[in-house]
């Protein structure tokens, strides 16, 4: 919802916060996660993030979730679903070029960026996406990663 | 064939230090203040409709830009034009959209593009399709212009496409993207323009500038930022017709900032569109004064015929090589 989505932009930082503690308490039960099988877990995974980041961000599950580095803005609301930054074509009322009674994207995300404590990777340079990963789990997927890199790093 | 002076200068090897053996890049490296000028594409498949809008340009340009279905209009593509440019000896600027294309095309269009002779490529999002004569359209966007400017720099200096896969030969090119200064959010403007450096853009050119102050006070925090040193900034110019054709793009051409001092002073004179075209020469004299711009980028919307008039009133090729200026006398190649 359009709306819920902006509270979310206004209150980054908080989301942040929790984004932060959510990563933590995830990383603590990756071994009992990968215990139960990742792959067993990415329906309801994807069930759940489809359902908590679709109220409150319009979460378009593109499956390559960057919402921490877009100033808690899901980009792919963008009309052109540009992930690296706004457009040349946004109004002078800081609204959409496709959908004018719409706030660009991306000038939330950058108002969401400057609330939160690393805005700065709003600069991070955002690979093309990998169609295939559409609908599946960005954070189970994320999180197989990470704890993957801990166990090398050990 | 000596009208056709703008290419003389495109070399096939690239000079010490430079990506390309464009023109382009060298006038831009030596310093001198570059000129660019758009070409309306055709609506026809008679190249003669081509050949005949870059004659006019061509005197006062280092390159010209092909379109590519600028507004998510239908024209001749800007693959197409390019082909017919290079094959009369013109330096060309292929614009790039990511709208109409998948990477996969993309990809195969740069590689054509450099086989043909192509030097310079301007990696552009794309206006919407829901700007253009075809709303129905479906938009692609499977890129954006700075993934697609990593793209380009990925094949030229790894040889590499973006799977990986080896190039035989990398394309040598020259690599452009835009920037539009006078769009919102503002102060996230200049930090748009870092990443799009740092994604391979080694030159930008602007959406139109009507509003200099606002140009201004970017460019400052261009300067402040260091980024003017690491690319060449040539700013968007163009004459407009009339006051009513000015309110017309102000409310239709996504991105386009006309401030209402500009329509008042067009709508107080008594020839129109005199005065749009003294307008953009005093604007190219204003722009070309400030510190970090290294060019201009005429863009004018059917009324190419005035661009020639433009750029000598205004001055910005005064110390040119006279072989590059005067008519009828073929340049030698390293003119510049």
């Amino acid at each position: 919802m359009y709306l819920m989505r902006r509270i979310a932009t206004r209150n980054a930082r908080p989301l942040e916060l929790l984004y932060l503690a959510l990563g933590r308490v995830g990383l603590a039960l990756a071994p009992a996660l990968k215990l139960c099988g990742l792959e067993r877990l990415e329906r309801p995974a994807a069930w759940f993030e489809s359902w908590s980041k679709g109220a409150l961000f319009d979460c378009r599950m593109c499956g390559r979730c960057v919402l921490s580095k877009t100033g808690m803005t899901c980009p792919m609301n963008c009309p052109k679903q540009l992930r690296n930054g706004p457009c040349g074509g946004v109004r002078q009322n800081g609204n959409c070029e496709v959908q004018a009674e719409m706030k660009c994207v991306w000038v939330d995300a950058w108002a969401g960026a400057g609330r939160m404590h690393r805005g700065g990777r709003l600069a991070t340079l955002m690979a093309p996406l990998d169609h295939r990963l559409k609908g599946s789990s960005a954070w189970l997927r994320s999180l197989a990663k990470r704890a993957g890199d801990g166990d090398a790093a050990r | 064939m000596s009208v056709h002076r703008v290419g003389f200068g495109d070399s096939y090897r690239p000079r010490e230090g430079h990506v390309s053996g464009g023109r382009l890049e060298r006038v831009l490296r030596s310093g001198r203040f570059a000129v660019t000028a758009e070409l309306n594409p055709p609506d026809s498949a008679d190249p003669d409709e081509t050949y005949r809008r870059a004659l006019v340009l061509s005197e006062v340009c280092d390159a010209i830009n092909a379109t590519d279905a600028s507004g998510a209009n239908c024209h001749m593509s800007s693959l197409g034009i390019c082909a017919l440019l290079k094959a009369a000896g013109y330096s060309a600027v292929m614009q790039i959209s990511c709208r109409d294309r998948n990477r996969i095309a993309i990809q195969g269009d740069v590689l054509g593009a450099a086989a043909l002779g192509v030097n310079n490529v301007l990696c552009l999002t794309g206006d919407s399709v829901e700007a253009g004569d075809q709303p129905g359209a479906k938009p692609v966007f499977d890129l954006d212009s700075i993934s697609l400017l990593d793209t380009i720099r990925g094949m030229r200096d790894d040889g590499r496409f973006l799977s990986g896969r080896a190039i035989k030969t990398p394309p040598r090119l020259f690599l452009g993207a835009a920037s539009n200064p006078f769009a919102p959010p503002f102060d996230y403007r200049p930090e748009r323009l870092a990443k799009k450096i740092a994604a391979g853009a080694q030159f930008i050119q602007t959406q139109y500038c009507f509003d200099v102050p606002r140009l201004r006070s970017f460019m400052s925090e261009v300067r402040d930022m260091g980024l003017h040193e690491s690319c060449f900034i040539l700013v968007g110019v163009g004459p407009l017709a009339s006051s009513r054709a000015a309110r017309w793009m102000r409310a239709n051409v996504p991105g386009v900032h006309i401030p209402d001092a500009v329509i008042a002073r067009l709508e107080g004179a008594a020839d129109e569109k005199r005065e749009g075209k003294q307008l953009c020469i005093d604007l190219i004299q204003e722009i070309r004064e400030i510190d970090g711009v290294r060019g201009v980028h005429v863009m004018a919307y059917r009324q190419e015929e005035l661009v020639n008039d433009i750029i000598h009133q205004s001055g910005v090729l005064k110390n040119r090589a006279p072989s590059i200026r005067a008519a009828g006398v073929t340049p030698k190649t390293e003119a510049n």
